[in-house]
């Protein structure tokens, strides 16, 4: 199986699904023949050429905008945000617009578009290139949204969101685009709303997803060092929620943990902890624990950014205290 | 080709239906039958009809929460916008929409928008799907002066110049941004002029003559389905109510109102069925006809279940 990167997992789901389907067009700025900041669209334009990967002015409003009257008609956009941060620019667009029109019309349309961005901290990019909003996105009836964190996840979730059918956010992460992986060649897919196991263990639960999932994995291997082996579930999907694997998993460990690079004031953590408690708080034998971004805007110097977004050595010692 | 003096009179009829529909729903409203806001759109019935009449029935289209009107001259079915107003779930969205969504894909209407200038968007991406499609439909999105402020409705003239969308862009202009004159909040508030500028063709025209304005989006009709580019079209108009119910109309005089109406396009296309040689009997018969209509939607929409709770969780997702 070859070994690729996230990013070009990505390029090959879309080359896939555009070869696939006549429908499938990009929109985006510097995805033609720059072929994206993060090399995601690559070479697609010399397949596909300048109609069906369509560089845009920097109008995320009109773009996005236009991705979903083009939806409604019979296409599938996948259009790219170049930090999610510019996702705040087409909010309108994104929120009021492809989240509710198939259900403000009673079901009679559907937008089944992607919205691509990738967002995250971890390289000094500021406050306003740095952000985490699918905790905001979540709270919104009518977007899906998926953020795997593995190169054979985005691949195969990728393929999943331009087939779905509906309004996809599909959310990645700076940092992840040079990871490696194994990645099978040719069709396959990832399916939208389940959670994976990605490492086994009995004595506490780890939730995360996206980059910070990585951390988490890092973070269980020093915890196995101390005698304590940590279940790590990677969620790929944040809505809908794969609340059942986590619960499956917490009654075995009896303790959770969730940790994620958005902001933890009123974030998915909460979220999660809050369902836990709710339908199964019998199996919560400790308090269970968030971890998020403190709460200010992420600043660019390293010691400052590493202090406010969540590290590995955070994890361990919040599993540790659980102990 | 223009419409000829038969069609004519289907149009005086067409909005007739909609100037009835919207008195109808005044008085629903009054009694309290009607959930939200309401926007009436009477005085403004012939840029619904010209715009619309002069579309193919897949020719998509985009308009506002002012929309009653031109989603019926597009071809939504009395009845179902009735059941919508009512909130039953018999209506064109289920009573999920309301007054400031009606949608009917079958009909290429892919929204009415409550956000301003939100559906220009829409519309120009529709016209770019029939492009990448091979297909010659073209789509049209309505909006009023007071959304030419808005970044997207700038962005997406952009967009639609450079990509040389089949799109034709229909402004009404009604001199009103909701409750504020629109020349004390707009530079260059002859919003043509702002189209050229991103080059545009664009004209302006007097949107209360229906003929004008059927003439006018056909010709640009023709033209952008035949790969010439968007249109802009400023139809000036003017709004005989109020922004919504409720609007105590501070902004302007009874006055200038009732010097409206005398400009208004119904009554003008009237006298112009008369030069064309129709009786007054005819135009009351055209009349009756549209009353019926409206009666009958009544009745339906009365008649009708409402939707019930557990439908609140459907059509979301899949």
């Amino acid at each position: 199986m070859p070994n690729i990167t996230y990013a070009q997992a990505l390029n090959e789901a879309l080359r896939e699904e555009m070869r696939i389907d006549p429908r499938v067009f990009l929109m985006g700025e510097d995805i033609g023949h720059h072929g994206g900041i993060f090399r995601v669209t690559k070479d697609l334009i010399d397949e596909f050429g300048a109609e069906r990967v369509r560089d845009t002015p920097i109008s995320e409003s009109s773009f996005v905008g236009l991705g979903i009257g083009a939806a409604m008609a019979g296409m599938r956009p996948v259009v790219e945000l170049l930090f999610m941060d510019f996702a705040l620019v087409a909010a309108d667009q994104i929120v009021n617009q492809a989240a509710k029109l198939r259900y403000m019309s009673g079901g009679t349309v559907s937008v089944p578009i992607v919205v691509r961005a990738q967002q995250g901290g971890g390289r000094g990019n500021g406050a306003q290139h740095s952000q985490s909003f699918e905790s905001w996105l979540a709270q919104v009836p009518g977007l899906i949204i998926v953020a795997p964190s593995t190169p054979v996840d985005a691949k195969g979730l990728l393929k999943s969101s331009i087939r779905a059918g509906n309004p996809v956010i599909f959310i990645e992460h700076k940092l992840l685009y040079n990871t490696k992986g194994d990645v099978p060649e040719g069709d396959y897919s990832i399916p939208i709303g389940k959670a994976e196991v990605k490492r086994d263990g009995r004595d506490v639960t780890i939730v995360s997803y996206s980059r910070t999932l990585l951390f988490a994995l890092e973070a269980a291997e020093t915890l196995s060092q101390k005698g304590i082996e940590a279940e790590v579930i990677d969620l790929r999907t944040i809505e809908p929620l794969d609340i059942n694997t986590i619960l499956e998993s917490v009654k075995g460990t009896g303790r959770l943990l969730v940790v994620h690079e958005s902001h933890s004031n009123c974030g998915l953590g909460a979220e999660i902890i809050a369902r836990a408690y709710e339908q199964a708080p019998e199996r919560l034998i400790m308090p269970a624990r968030r971890l998020g971004a403190k709460h200010v805007p992420i600043p660019v110097a390293e010691p400052l950014e590493n202090a406010v977004l969540p590290q590995p050595a955070d994890i361990v010692e919040a599993v540790e205290a659980m102990f | 080709m223009p419409l000829t003096p038969e069609r004519l009179q289907d149009a005086y009829r067409q909005m007739l239906v909609i100037r009835k529909f919207e008195e109808a729903i005044r008085n629903l409203y009054q009694q309290g039958k009607i959930r939200g806001s309401f926007h009436p759109c009477v005085g403004q019935e012939a840029t619904a009809v010209g715009g619309c009449w002069a579309l193919r029935k897949d020719d998509y289209m985009t308009c506002t929460y002012r929309g009653h009107g031109q989603a019926i001259a597009k071809g939504l079915s009395v009845r179902a916008a009735m059941a919508e107003m009512l909130g039953k779930a018999t209506g064109c969205s289920k009573g999920k929409g309301g007054s400031m969504h009606f949608t009917d894909p079958s009909i290429g209407l892919l929204g009415a928008n409550a956000i301003v200038a939100a559906g220009i968007p829409h519309a120009a991406g529709a016209a770019l799907a029939a492009q990448l499609q091979k297909k010659d439909q073209i789509a049209l999105a309505y909006f009023g002066e007071g959304a030419v402020n808005q970044g997207v409705y700038l962005e997406t003239l952009n967009l639609a110049a450079i990509w040389k969308l089949p799109l034709i862009m229909v402004c009404e202009n009604n001199l009103y941004s909701e409750m504020t004159p629109s020349h004390e909040t707009t530079s260059v508030v002859e919003t043509h002029k702002r189209a050229s500028a991103f080059g545009f063709e664009s004209i302006q025209i007097d949107g209360n003559d229906v003929e004008l304005m059927y003439n006018t989006v056909e010709q640009a009709a023709a033209k952008a389905r035949s790969g010439g580019g968007p249109i802009y079209i400023e139809a000036m108009t003017y709004r005989l109510w109020g922004h919504m119910m409720g609007d105590p109309e501070v902004y302007r005089t009874k006055d200038e109102v009732s010097k409206a109406k005398e400009n208004e396009p119904i009554v003008r296309c009237g006298q112009r069925l008369l030069g064309l040689g129709c009786t007054e009997a005819d135009l009351t018969r055209l009349e009756g006809q549209a009353e019926a209509m409206i009666e009958d939607a009544l009745q339906f929409a009365e008649a009708s279940p409402a939707p019930q709770p557990v439908d609140a969780f459907t059509d979301v997702f899949i």
